[in-house]
This record gives C-alpha cells, sequence and structure tokens, in this order.
C-alpha cells in the first residue's frame, strides 16, 4: 500500500486494475496495411473496447500511426496506400469500398501530433466540422460550441475571445481547441496521435485528465512514446513491434507481467 | 598522444607560407567585395537616375489638366484623361477575367493534378505563356479577336490582359497551396469535409495573403503592357468607354505621344509614364507591405 502512494504510476493503475475490459466498439481483424509494396502492417487482430481507453506503444516507425490512419480511412487521401482485411464498426466494415468515408470521419475523429487549428476564428473552428453534418440554427450552435469548449476544458479562457483567430492561441490551448473541434460533430471514437508530444508538461497533464474525462462519452484510441502516459490514460495497452500487434492486454496485466520479451524490453526502456 | 597520431597532423607550420597564403585571402576577400559594392552602386545608379529623370519631366509637365481633360490635337492644351480611365478600365476588366481562371488552374494543378501527366503539360504550357513575349499575345489576341470581329476593340486589349494575368495567377495559387501543411487539410476531412469545402474553405483562407499578393503583381505588371494592346484596342484619341470601339490608355499614348515632333506631348508622355509608374510603385508597396504574410 505504502509502495503504490509513492508511485503515481502504479497507482493510477492499480486504481484501474479492477475495472474489466467493455466490449468492443471497433473489432480489428486479420488487417494488412501497404504503402505501394511496403507491408506495414502485418496481421492485426485488435478490439477497441467501448468507452473505453486504447493505448498503442512501440518504437517508431512500427505501424501506430499508420493504424490509427486505417480507423477513419484516412489513407485514401493517397493513391497506392491500401488496407485488407476487416474493420468492423456497428456491423459494417469500415474498409468496405462503398463506405461513406465523411459520414465515416464523423463517427470516428482524429487528432494529430502537431496542433493543427484552422485559419479562422475560434467559434468557426468548431462550427465549421458540425456544419458538414448538421443544420444548426444560430442558438444551437452557440451551444454546441460552447459544450464542446467545456468539454475540452477550453471554454473559460477562451469565451471573451471565440471571435478572434485560434492561430493566437497557445499550442496547448490550439491542441485542445482540436479536441473540442473532434468532439463537437459528436463521434464514437476519438482517435489520438501522440496529442501532448508537441506540448508542455502542464498541457500534456490537461489533455491526459481530459481524456480521462472524455471516455465517459467516447471510444479512444491514443499512440503514445511516453509509458507514464500510457499507464495513466489508458485501460488496454496494445504493444507494436515492426508492423506486428505482439501484445495487447490491460494497463495492469502489460505494465506488472507483459507475456512477451520484447514487451518487457520496450516498457523497461532497452529498447526503442 | 602516440607517434602515430603524430605523424597525421604532419610537419609543423611554415609561420611565413601561413602568412603569405592569409595576406592572399584577405586581398581576394576585399577584391570582390569591392566588385560587389561597385555592381550594387552602378545598378542603383542607374535606377536613381532614370526616377530622377522621370520626377524631373514628369512633375513639372504634370498639372490638373492631365486628369480633367481628354488627349486633343497637338498645341491644344490636352490631358490623358481617356487614356488613364481606358488602362483603368482595361487593367481591371483583364484582371478580372484573368485571376477567377488563373485561380481554378492553379487549384487543378496544387490540388487534382499535381504529379499527372496532364497536369505537368498544363503547368509546361504555364510556365511558356509566363515569359512569352508580351507582343506574341497581342498577335494572338488580334488573330482571333480583331480580325474576325472586323476592328479593334476594348475588350480585345482586355483579353490580351487577361492572358498575361493567367500564367502568373496560376504559379502564385499553385505555389502558395503548395505550402499548406498536408496536417492542415488532413485535419480538415478528419473531420468529414469532402474535398472541395478543404479547398475553398481552408486552403484558400491559408493561402489568401499570398494569392492576394499574387494577384496585385500581375495587375502591377500589365498596367504597364504596351506591346499587347497595340494590336488590340489600339489606343482611341476620343472619349470612349464602349467595349467595342478602340480604347486609350496610358503605355500606348505615351508611346505615340513621346516619338511625337511635339513638345507639349513629349511633356504629356512624360507625366503619363510617371503616373504609371507611381501607380505600379504603390501596387507593389500594397503588395509586399499590406499583405505580407504573417508569421
Ligand atoms: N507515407 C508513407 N509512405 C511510405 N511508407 C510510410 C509512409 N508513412 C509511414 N510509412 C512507413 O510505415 C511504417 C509505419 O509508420 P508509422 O505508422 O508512421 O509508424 P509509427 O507511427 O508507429 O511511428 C514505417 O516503416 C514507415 O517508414
Ligand atoms: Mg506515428
Amino acid at each position: 500500500m505504502n509502495e503504490t502512494e509513492q508511485n503515481p504510476v502504479m497507482a493510477a493503475m492499480q486504481a484501474r486494475s479492477s475495472e474489466a475490459l467493455r466490449a468492443p466498439r471497433i473489432s480489428i481483424r486479420g488487417v494488412d496495411f501497404f504503402y505501394g509494396t511496403n507491408k506495414a502492417l502485418k496481421s492485426i487482430d485488435l478490439d477497441l473496447p467501448d468507452r473505453q481507453v486504447t493505448g498503442m506503444i512501440g518504437p517508431s516507425g512500427c505501424g501506430k500511426s499508420t493504424l490509427l490512419r486505417v480507423l477513419n480511412r484516412m489513407y485514401d487521401l493517397y493513391p497506392g496506400q491500401r488496407a485488407v482485411g476487416q474493420v468492423m464498426m456497428d456491423g459494417a466494415n469500415i474498409l468496405d469500398p462503398g463506405m461513406d468515408l465523411n459520414q465515416l470521419r464523423s463517427r470516428v475523429g482524429m487528432v494529430f501530433q502537431k496542433p493543427t487549428p484552422f485559419p479562422m476564428t475560434i467559434y468557426e473552428n468548431i462550427a465549421f466540422g458540425v456544419k458538414l453534418h448538421e443544420r444548426l440554427a444560430k442558438a444551437a450552435m452557440d451551444e454546441r460550441v460552447e459544450w464542446s469548449l467545456t468539454r475540452a476544458a477550453l471554454w473559460g479562457e477562451v469565451k471573451d475571445r471565440l471571435n478572434s483567430s485560434a492561430m493566437g492561441l497557445s499550442g496547448g490551448q490550439q491542441q485542445r481547441l482540436c479536441i473540442a473541434r473532434t468532439i463537437a460533430v459528436r463521434p464514437e471514437v476519438i482517435l489520438l496521435d501522440e496529442p501532448t508530444s508537441a506540448l508542455d508538461p502542464i498541457s500534456t497533464l490537461k489533455i491526459e485528465e481530459l481524456i480521462d474525462e472524455l471516455k465517459q462519452d467516447f471510444t479512444i484510441a491514443i499512440v503514445t512514446h511516453n509509458m507514464q502516459q500510457a499507464a495513466r490514460c489508458a485501460d488496454q495497452v496494445a504493444f507494436f513491434y515492426l508492423g506486428e500487434l505482439v501484445e495487447v492486454g490491460t494497463a495492469t496485466q502489460m505494465f506488472t507481467a507483459p507475456r512477451e520479451r520484447r514487451t518487457q524490453e520496450y516498457i523497461t526502456g532497452r529498447f526503442g | 598522444m602516440s607517434a602515430a597520431a603524430l605523424s597525421l597532423t604532419g610537419p609543423a607550420r611554415d609561420a611565413r607560407v601561413a602568412g603569405l597564403l592569409s595576406r592572399r585571402r584577405k586581398l581576394v576577400d576585399g577584391l570582390v567585395k569591392l566588385l560587389c559594392i561597385a555592381a550594387t552602386a552602378m545598378g542603383l545608379a542607374l535606377l536613381a537616375s532614370i526616377l530622377f529623370t522621370l520626377l524631373f519631366r514628369g512633375v513639372s509637365a504634370l498639372g490638373l489638366h492631365v486628369f480633367t481633360d481628354i488627349t486633343r490635337p497637338p498645341g491644344s492644351n490636352g490631358g490623358l484623361l481617356n487614356a488613364i480611365v481606358g488602362s483603368l478600365v482595361q487593367t481591371m476588366v483583364g484582371a478580372a477575367i484573368g485571376t477567377p481562371i488563373g485561380l481554378m488552374v492553379g487549384t487543378y494543378l496544387s490540388e487534382y493534378a499535381r504529379t499527372s501527366a496532364l497536369g505537368n503539360a498544363v503547368r509546361f504550357v504555364s510556365d511558356v505563356l509566363l515569359s512569352a513575349p508580351s507582343i506574341l499575345i497581342g498577335l494572338f489576341v488580334y488573330t482571333i479577336l480583331v480580325e474576325p470581329f472586323g476592328g479593334f476593340s476594348g475588350i480585345a486589349g482586355c483579353v490580351a490582359l487577361a492572358v498575361i494575368v493567367v500564367p502568373i495567377v496560376v504559379r502564385t495559387t499553385e505555389d502558395m497551396l503548395r505550402l499548406i501543411p498536408t496536417e492542415l487539410r488532413e485535419a480538415a476531412v478528419a473531420v468529414g469535409a469532402p474535398k472541395w469545402r478543404v479547398i475553398v474553405l481552408i486552403c484558400y483562407r491559408a493561402a489568401l495573403d499570398g494569392i492576394a499578393t499574387g494577384v496585385l503583381l500581375a495587375v502591377a505588371r500589365v498596367a504597364g503592357e504596351t506591346a499587347p494592346l497595340l494590336f488590340t484596342s489600339l489606343g482611341n484619341l476620343n472619349w470612349s468607354l464602349s467595349m467595342t470601339q478602340p480604347m486609350s490608355s496610358l503605355p500606348v499614348t505615351i508611346y505615340q505621344y513621346a516619338g511625337s515632333a511635339f513638345d507639349d506631348w513629349v511633356d504629356l508622355a512624360w507625366a503619363g509614364a510617371l503616373l504609371i509608374t507611381f501607380g505600379v510603385l504603390a501596387l507593389n508597396i500594397v503588395a509586399r507591405v499590406v499583405l505580407r504574410p504573417r508569421a
């Protein structure tokens, strides 16, 4: 008991150890991914449990971003990139060629490594995505903007400057704006690709708290290079290596009793 | 240190040789610097003398009548009103025709055909057009708009200027759109935006300053064009704003007046040259200062 109090990472994990993984929201089955002829993902099987956080870890270039970009079909922008296999969500295969991509992306949102505010006002940044999928009256839109900024823990800081440019926000604020922009569309799943790697420690902490809060309503997948972040945020942790999913389990199991030697070595910092 | 490591550094430096080399380096350095300064001074002196002559001759010829009176026969104290207005009209209409076309072609090249064979062909043709002598463009419009329709016309002048505007706008639009980071496009796609909305609502907004600068510079460029207008709108000594009639313009009027034997016409040519130069200068300053890309 004394030991867990001293080590916040262990404490955070143990607080979660009782929580079992829920039924999957997204089921990935036998997914291969190709950049041209270069195979970047090899037969991935992974479930993203509903309204829980899946942390994806592994050394650079192991395919974590690639897998996220499969889940919202972002790779479709680039000819030559191709995924095969099944990604089931609500009984439909996301990889189905007939999939309505814009609608898919309204259900599977994404936040990037570098904050990417649109060159417009804070208000317009949020409204941009909402307008693509819903017809809202001004009052309803105001409400949605306030709701999403509040959920992203940014409302208090920007409520007096909604009509000034989003480019004037700090990096941490910009990243929370990007999160607000994503949840404003009310997706079911949120993908975060190293969302804090460009931020200072305080902004990082805020985003981590935010993720903890958001998982009540959203299924979340987060790529991170920071083991402590994975331990703090994730319910489930998946370890990737050279395009393969080496091991997946609850955060506690992965950090205290990994089954694979490569997982153990990566987590303890012996490579990566 | 071991003997082997020492031998790598070679024999000790000869102080006399080192001094010689050092002196030679300084000499060459000084010489190159001197040449650069001299070349710069020469360029600046030329520019200054042009501007000075222009100011000296132009200002003394300038007067209210230049702006209020139209061109008149020699000796009857005419102005340049029709030429000024004609230039404004043809430049504006030319830019208004050329800008949207250039914008769309530039968008096509950057967003839809970055690497396709057709895109490369269009880019090549546009670049050729960019450096084509403007008199060729005048002749081209002459054959398609002047000859078949039986006469010189304002609209032919506008089209000739538009043909010059298009490749400039194509170039800047493509360049500015290409500068937009992939992440910004992907971020817009990630909230479910279709491609055309990403282009119109995100990319254009991000590239607005750069594209506007390109358009202004294109306007500045065509405002001073003479050759394409000689074969198209020809010039008109009377007041006319009809697009189907020959239309006057400052550059063509300067060309005609400056070569004439009448002193008052030559003076007016200087005044017109001064007007164009400062108009173009003002456009350039606006483009560079007001629309400077924000960091
Ligand atoms: N656009 C691309 N074209 C070709 N290969 C790529 C591209 N993006 C990533 N890759 C390759 O795919 C592999 C996985 O990359 P990525 O998913 O970005 O790794 P991670 O996010 O885990 O660092 C790497 O080997 C990388 O070189
Ligand atoms: Mg990555």
